[in-house]
Protein backbone atom coordinates (compact mmCIF):
# COMPACT_ATOMS: atom_id res chain seq x y z
CA UNK A 1 0.00 0.00 0.00
CA UNK A 2 1.36 3.55 -0.79
CA UNK A 3 0.68 6.15 1.55
CA UNK A 4 1.18 9.56 1.64
CA UNK A 5 1.59 12.22 4.61
CA UNK A 6 1.08 15.60 3.76
CA UNK A 7 2.59 17.51 6.77
CA UNK A 8 4.32 21.36 7.33
CA UNK A 9 5.73 20.31 10.63
CA UNK A 10 6.46 17.01 12.00
CA UNK A 11 4.86 17.16 15.55
CA UNK A 12 5.35 14.00 18.11
CA UNK A 13 1.75 13.09 16.52
CA UNK A 14 3.39 12.86 12.89
CA UNK A 15 6.03 10.95 14.34
CA UNK A 16 4.01 8.24 16.02
CA UNK A 17 1.37 7.81 13.22
CA UNK A 18 4.78 7.18 10.99
CA UNK A 19 5.56 4.52 13.29
CA UNK A 20 1.95 2.89 13.81
CA UNK A 21 2.20 2.60 9.33
CA UNK A 22 5.33 1.09 9.81
CA UNK A 23 4.42 -1.35 11.91
CA UNK A 24 1.40 -2.43 10.07
CA UNK A 25 4.01 -2.96 7.29
CA UNK A 26 3.30 0.34 5.41
CA UNK A 27 5.97 2.42 3.71
CA UNK A 28 5.01 6.11 4.64
CA UNK A 29 6.03 8.90 1.74
CA UNK A 30 6.77 12.42 3.42
CA UNK A 31 5.78 15.13 1.56
CA UNK A 32 6.25 18.70 3.25
CA UNK A 33 3.33 21.21 1.37
CA UNK A 34 5.60 23.77 1.64
CA UNK A 35 8.10 22.06 -0.71
CA UNK A 36 5.88 20.49 -3.28
CA UNK A 37 3.66 21.90 -5.66
CA UNK A 38 0.86 20.32 -7.54
CA UNK A 39 0.02 20.66 -11.79
CA UNK A 40 -3.09 20.46 -12.12
CA UNK A 41 -3.24 18.92 -15.51
CA UNK A 42 -0.81 16.07 -14.25
CA UNK A 43 -2.68 14.27 -11.37
CA UNK A 44 -1.09 10.37 -12.24
CA UNK A 45 1.57 11.02 -9.61
CA UNK A 46 -0.86 11.74 -6.73
CA UNK A 47 -3.24 8.79 -8.45
CA UNK A 48 -0.51 6.48 -7.49
CA UNK A 49 -1.23 6.88 -3.85
CA UNK A 50 -3.61 4.57 -2.48
CA UNK A 51 -4.48 7.01 0.42
CA UNK A 52 -3.19 10.30 1.74
CA UNK A 53 -3.49 11.39 4.91
CA UNK A 54 -3.39 15.14 5.48
CA UNK A 55 -1.33 16.05 8.71
CA UNK A 56 -0.88 20.33 7.54
CA UNK A 57 -0.91 23.12 10.58
CA UNK A 58 -1.63 25.55 8.32
CA UNK A 59 -5.50 25.43 7.49
CA UNK A 60 -5.58 27.18 4.34
CA UNK A 61 -2.68 25.16 2.87
CA UNK A 62 -4.26 21.79 3.97
CA UNK A 63 -7.78 22.46 2.28
CA UNK A 64 -6.65 23.55 -0.64
CA UNK A 65 -4.50 20.14 -0.92
CA UNK A 66 -7.00 18.09 -0.21
CA UNK A 67 -9.54 20.44 -3.24
CA UNK A 68 -7.08 19.09 -5.76
CA UNK A 69 -6.56 15.32 -4.46
CA UNK A 70 -10.33 15.26 -3.90
CA UNK A 71 -10.93 16.79 -7.70
CA UNK A 72 -8.22 14.11 -8.80
CA UNK A 73 -9.98 11.07 -6.67
CA UNK A 74 -7.08 10.09 -4.82
CA UNK A 75 -8.75 9.08 -1.25
CA UNK A 76 -7.91 11.42 1.63
CA UNK A 77 -8.12 11.40 5.41
CA UNK A 78 -9.32 13.60 6.12
CA UNK A 79 -11.29 14.94 2.61
CA UNK A 80 -11.59 18.12 1.83
CA UNK A 81 -15.22 18.85 2.71
CA UNK A 82 -14.78 17.56 6.26
CA UNK A 83 -11.82 20.01 6.44
CA UNK A 84 -13.81 22.91 4.87
CA UNK A 85 -16.59 22.36 7.56
CA UNK A 86 -13.96 21.89 10.55
CA UNK A 87 -11.61 24.64 9.92
CA UNK A 88 -14.38 26.83 9.40
CA UNK A 89 -16.34 27.97 12.94
CA UNK A 90 -19.47 29.05 10.88
CA UNK A 91 -19.08 26.16 8.61
CA UNK A 92 -19.25 23.50 11.52
CA UNK A 93 -22.15 25.58 13.64
CA UNK A 94 -24.30 25.52 10.40
CA UNK A 95 -23.43 21.78 9.77
CA UNK A 96 -24.04 20.49 13.66
CA UNK A 97 -27.35 22.97 13.29
CA UNK A 98 -29.03 21.41 10.44
CA UNK A 99 -27.93 17.86 11.92
CA UNK A 100 -29.85 18.98 14.90
CA UNK A 101 -27.09 18.44 17.51
CA UNK A 102 -26.97 19.97 20.28
CA UNK A 103 -24.53 23.35 20.49
CA UNK A 104 -23.90 26.61 21.85
CA UNK A 105 -25.85 29.52 20.73
CA UNK A 106 -23.99 31.56 18.13
CA UNK A 107 -24.89 34.59 16.40
CA UNK A 108 -22.96 36.12 13.10
CA UNK A 109 -22.89 39.63 11.93
CA UNK A 110 -20.39 41.49 9.96
CA UNK A 111 -20.09 45.16 11.29
CA UNK A 112 -18.78 45.89 14.96
CA UNK A 113 -22.56 47.58 15.30
CA UNK A 114 -24.19 44.57 14.37
CA UNK A 115 -21.83 42.55 16.38
CA UNK A 116 -22.52 44.34 19.45
CA UNK A 117 -25.97 43.97 18.94
CA UNK A 118 -25.68 39.59 18.93
CA UNK A 119 -23.67 40.16 22.22
CA UNK A 120 -25.96 42.10 23.86
CA UNK A 121 -28.66 39.84 22.60
CA UNK A 122 -27.04 36.77 23.62
CA UNK A 123 -26.14 38.16 26.91
CA UNK A 124 -23.13 38.74 29.05
CA UNK A 125 -20.54 37.01 28.94
CA UNK A 126 -20.09 36.40 25.33
CA UNK A 127 -17.41 34.87 23.41
CA UNK A 128 -15.92 36.24 20.41
CA UNK A 129 -13.99 33.58 18.07
CA UNK A 130 -12.19 33.57 15.14
CA UNK A 131 -13.67 31.57 12.38
CA UNK A 132 -10.83 30.71 11.66
CA UNK A 133 -8.22 29.36 13.79
CA UNK A 134 -7.05 27.31 16.63
CA UNK A 135 -5.12 26.17 19.90
CA UNK A 136 -7.49 28.58 21.30
CA UNK A 137 -5.79 31.55 20.08
CA UNK A 138 -7.79 35.40 19.75
CA UNK A 139 -10.51 33.83 21.51
CA UNK A 140 -12.12 36.94 24.10
CA UNK A 141 -14.67 36.31 26.53
CA UNK A 142 -16.60 40.04 26.60
CA UNK A 143 -18.11 40.67 30.10
CA UNK A 144 -19.90 43.80 29.44
CA UNK A 145 -20.10 46.50 27.08
CA UNK A 146 -17.28 48.38 27.39
CA UNK A 147 -15.18 45.28 26.99
CA UNK A 148 -17.47 44.45 23.61
CA UNK A 149 -16.99 47.79 22.29
CA UNK A 150 -13.00 47.52 23.00
CA UNK A 151 -12.54 44.21 21.55
CA UNK A 152 -14.94 44.87 18.39
CA UNK A 153 -13.18 48.16 17.41
CA UNK A 154 -9.67 46.41 17.49
CA UNK A 155 -10.61 43.48 15.73
CA UNK A 156 -12.09 45.54 12.94
CA UNK A 157 -9.25 47.95 12.71
CA UNK A 158 -6.17 45.43 13.35
CA UNK A 159 -7.27 42.25 11.99
CA UNK A 160 -7.36 40.96 8.46
CA UNK A 161 -10.82 41.19 6.43
CA UNK A 162 -11.68 37.68 7.84
CA UNK A 163 -12.23 39.26 11.32
CA UNK A 164 -14.68 41.04 10.26
CA UNK A 165 -17.07 38.32 10.23
CA UNK A 166 -18.01 38.24 14.12
CA UNK A 167 -18.95 34.53 15.01
CA UNK A 168 -20.29 35.61 18.23
CA UNK A 169 -20.99 32.66 20.98
CA UNK A 170 -22.79 32.27 23.96
CA UNK A 171 -20.66 31.54 27.17
CA UNK A 172 -21.51 28.53 28.24
CA UNK A 173 -20.14 28.29 32.16
CA UNK A 174 -18.49 24.99 32.44
CA UNK A 175 -17.09 23.34 35.52
CA UNK A 176 -13.83 24.13 35.05
CA UNK A 177 -13.10 21.48 32.45
CA UNK A 178 -14.53 20.34 29.00
CA UNK A 179 -14.31 17.02 27.28
CA UNK A 180 -12.48 15.92 24.05
CA UNK A 181 -13.80 12.79 22.46
CA UNK A 182 -12.08 11.50 19.37
CA UNK A 183 -14.00 9.75 16.76
CA UNK A 184 -12.08 6.99 14.56
CA UNK A 185 -14.46 6.10 11.36
CA UNK A 186 -18.33 5.26 13.41
CA UNK A 187 -16.11 4.96 16.53
CA UNK A 188 -15.45 7.08 19.50
CA UNK A 189 -12.28 5.30 20.90
CA UNK A 190 -11.42 7.49 23.46
CA UNK A 191 -12.71 11.04 25.34
CA UNK A 192 -10.39 12.76 27.68
CA UNK A 193 -11.50 15.77 30.42
CA UNK A 194 -9.31 18.72 29.86
CA UNK A 195 -9.16 20.40 33.58
CA UNK A 196 -7.72 24.51 33.51
CA UNK A 197 -8.28 27.35 36.23
CA UNK A 198 -8.79 29.81 32.73
CA UNK A 199 -11.67 29.51 31.32
CA UNK A 200 -9.80 28.34 27.87
CA UNK A 201 -9.14 24.39 28.30
CA UNK A 202 -7.44 23.82 25.55
CA UNK A 203 -3.99 21.67 26.28
CA UNK A 204 -1.71 23.70 24.02
CA UNK A 205 -2.86 26.59 26.68
CA UNK A 206 -1.97 24.70 29.68
CA UNK A 207 -5.33 22.65 30.15
CA UNK A 208 -4.70 19.20 31.89
CA UNK A 209 -5.94 15.79 30.48
CA UNK A 210 -7.38 13.05 32.29
CA UNK A 211 -8.94 10.07 31.51
CA UNK A 212 -12.79 10.72 30.82
CA UNK A 213 -14.89 6.91 30.57
CA UNK A 214 -16.98 7.32 27.30
CA UNK A 215 -21.02 7.18 28.95
CA UNK A 216 -23.33 6.70 25.99
CA UNK A 217 -24.04 10.14 25.57
CA UNK A 218 -20.49 11.39 24.58
CA UNK A 219 -20.43 8.50 22.48
CA UNK A 220 -23.79 9.74 20.89
CA UNK A 221 -23.30 13.33 20.55
CA UNK A 222 -19.66 12.43 19.57
CA UNK A 223 -20.86 10.28 16.39
CA UNK A 224 -23.36 12.97 15.61
CA UNK A 225 -21.17 15.73 15.52
CA UNK A 226 -18.65 13.53 13.61
CA UNK A 227 -21.59 12.37 11.38
CA UNK A 228 -22.49 16.06 10.85
CA UNK A 229 -19.38 17.35 9.53
CA UNK A 230 -18.70 14.25 7.02
CA UNK A 231 -16.65 11.92 9.42
CA UNK A 232 -13.25 10.84 9.17
CA UNK A 233 -11.38 11.43 11.54
CA UNK A 234 -12.06 13.94 14.35
CA UNK A 235 -11.86 15.14 17.94
CA UNK A 236 -14.60 16.42 19.44
CA UNK A 237 -14.99 19.57 21.77
CA UNK A 238 -17.90 19.01 24.26
CA UNK A 239 -18.72 22.19 26.80
CA UNK A 240 -20.84 20.67 29.69
CA UNK A 241 -23.55 23.20 31.13
CA UNK A 242 -24.42 23.97 34.24
CA UNK A 243 -27.58 21.61 34.30
CA UNK A 244 -24.94 18.53 33.16
CA UNK A 245 -26.04 18.66 29.34
CA UNK A 246 -23.31 18.52 26.62
CA UNK A 247 -23.04 20.76 23.94
CA UNK A 248 -20.56 20.23 21.14
CA UNK A 249 -18.82 23.16 20.67
CA UNK A 250 -15.85 22.55 17.82
CA UNK A 251 -14.59 19.76 15.71
CA UNK A 252 -11.35 19.48 14.62
CA UNK A 253 -9.96 17.77 11.68
CA UNK A 254 -6.18 17.17 12.16
CA UNK A 255 -5.98 16.42 15.47
CA UNK A 256 -3.63 16.41 18.23
CA UNK A 257 -3.31 13.56 20.38
CA UNK A 258 0.08 13.64 22.18
CA UNK A 259 -1.41 14.17 25.54
CA UNK A 260 -4.25 11.56 25.60
CA UNK A 261 -2.68 8.13 24.46
CA UNK A 262 -1.10 8.42 28.06
CA UNK A 263 -4.19 9.27 30.30
CA UNK A 264 -6.78 7.04 27.93
CA UNK A 265 -4.67 3.77 27.38
CA UNK A 266 -5.68 4.16 23.92
CA UNK A 267 -3.22 4.01 21.13
CA UNK A 268 -4.77 6.42 19.33
CA UNK A 269 -1.96 6.63 16.71
CA UNK A 270 -2.41 2.89 15.77
CA UNK A 271 -6.28 3.41 15.84
CA UNK A 272 -5.86 5.96 13.22
CA UNK A 273 -3.43 4.15 11.15
CA UNK A 274 -5.36 1.52 11.12
CA UNK A 275 -8.28 3.35 9.67
CA UNK A 276 -6.10 5.37 7.28
CA UNK A 277 -5.57 1.44 6.23
CA UNK A 278 -9.35 0.99 5.45
CA UNK A 279 -9.38 4.21 3.49
CA UNK A 280 -6.49 3.11 1.70
CA UNK A 281 -7.88 -0.78 1.13
CA UNK A 282 -11.74 1.12 -0.67
CA UNK A 283 -13.25 1.76 2.55
CA UNK A 284 -15.41 4.83 2.12
CA UNK A 285 -14.55 8.03 4.59
CA UNK A 286 -18.30 9.40 5.10
CA UNK A 287 -20.27 8.07 7.86
CA UNK A 288 -24.02 7.63 7.99
CA UNK A 289 -25.60 10.84 10.28
CA UNK A 290 -26.30 9.21 13.71
CA UNK A 291 -30.06 8.77 14.28
CA UNK A 292 -31.79 10.60 17.12
CA UNK A 293 -30.84 14.08 16.38
CA UNK A 294 -34.23 16.08 14.97
CA UNK A 295 -33.88 19.82 14.16
CA UNK A 296 -34.06 20.26 17.77
CA UNK A 297 -31.50 17.86 18.83
CA UNK A 298 -30.24 19.87 22.30
CA UNK A 299 -34.16 18.93 23.58
CA UNK A 300 -33.72 15.08 22.33
CA UNK A 301 -30.03 14.69 24.22
CA UNK A 302 -31.10 16.33 27.73
CA UNK A 303 -34.42 14.79 27.81
CA UNK A 304 -32.80 11.56 27.65
CA UNK A 305 -30.23 11.77 30.26
CA UNK B 1 22.44 11.35 21.54
CA UNK B 2 23.48 13.58 17.97
CA UNK B 3 24.22 17.34 18.20
CA UNK B 4 23.32 20.36 15.89
CA UNK B 5 24.28 23.94 16.43
CA UNK B 6 22.12 26.56 16.81
CA UNK B 7 22.04 28.99 14.11
CA UNK B 8 21.23 32.02 16.64
CA UNK B 9 23.40 31.45 19.34
CA UNK B 10 26.02 29.07 18.04
CA UNK B 11 24.89 26.85 20.98
CA UNK B 12 24.61 22.70 21.14
CA UNK B 13 21.28 21.48 20.22
CA UNK B 14 20.25 18.15 21.71
CA UNK B 15 18.59 15.83 19.26
CA UNK B 16 16.76 12.25 19.60
CA UNK B 17 18.36 9.32 17.55
CA UNK B 18 15.15 9.46 15.37
CA UNK B 19 15.11 12.88 14.89
CA UNK B 20 13.00 13.29 11.17
CA UNK B 21 13.43 15.98 8.92
CA UNK B 22 10.16 18.69 9.23
CA UNK B 23 10.48 18.14 13.30
CA UNK B 24 10.74 21.41 14.97
CA UNK B 25 13.28 21.49 18.44
CA UNK B 26 14.24 24.16 20.46
CA UNK B 27 18.04 25.78 21.34
CA UNK B 28 18.14 25.11 25.17
CA UNK B 29 20.59 27.79 25.26
CA UNK B 30 18.84 30.71 23.34
CA UNK B 31 15.22 29.16 23.07
CA UNK B 32 15.19 29.92 19.48
CA UNK B 33 12.82 26.81 17.48
CA UNK B 34 14.87 25.52 14.86
CA UNK B 35 13.53 23.23 12.55
CA UNK B 36 15.51 19.73 10.79
CA UNK B 37 15.63 20.25 7.12
CA UNK B 38 18.33 17.58 6.60
CA UNK B 39 19.34 14.33 9.09
CA UNK B 40 22.32 13.44 7.20
CA UNK B 41 23.82 15.76 7.53
CA UNK B 42 22.02 17.24 10.46
CA UNK B 43 20.83 20.80 8.72
CA UNK B 44 18.32 23.31 10.20
CA UNK B 45 16.90 26.29 10.08
CA UNK B 46 14.87 28.68 11.71
CA UNK B 47 11.40 27.47 12.36
CA UNK B 48 8.43 29.80 10.76
CA UNK B 49 6.73 31.76 12.87
CA UNK B 50 3.24 30.32 13.56
CA UNK B 51 0.25 31.65 11.59
CA UNK B 52 -3.24 32.61 12.01
CA UNK B 53 -4.56 29.53 10.36
CA UNK B 54 -2.60 27.29 11.87
CA UNK B 55 -4.00 24.99 14.40
CA UNK B 56 -5.76 21.17 14.19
Amino acid sequence: MRVGLLYSRIRVEEKLIVAALEARGVEVELIDVRRTHFDLERPEPWQEYDVVLERCVSHSRALAALQILDRWGVPCVNPAPVASVCGDKLATSLALTAAGVPTPPVRIAFTPEAALEAIEELGYPAVLKPAVGSWGRLLARVNDRDAAEAILEHKSTLGSYHHSIFYVQGYVDKPGRDVRSFVIGDETVCAITRTSEHWITNTARGGRATNCPVTPEIDRLSRAAAGAVGGGVVAVDLLETPEGAFLVNEVNYTMEFRNSMEPTGVDIAGRLADYVMRVGEGAPVAMAPAEGFGHNGAAVAREER
Amino acid sequence: MRTVTCIECAGEVPLTDDVMIGEIVECPDCGVELEVREVDPLTVELAPEIEEDWGE
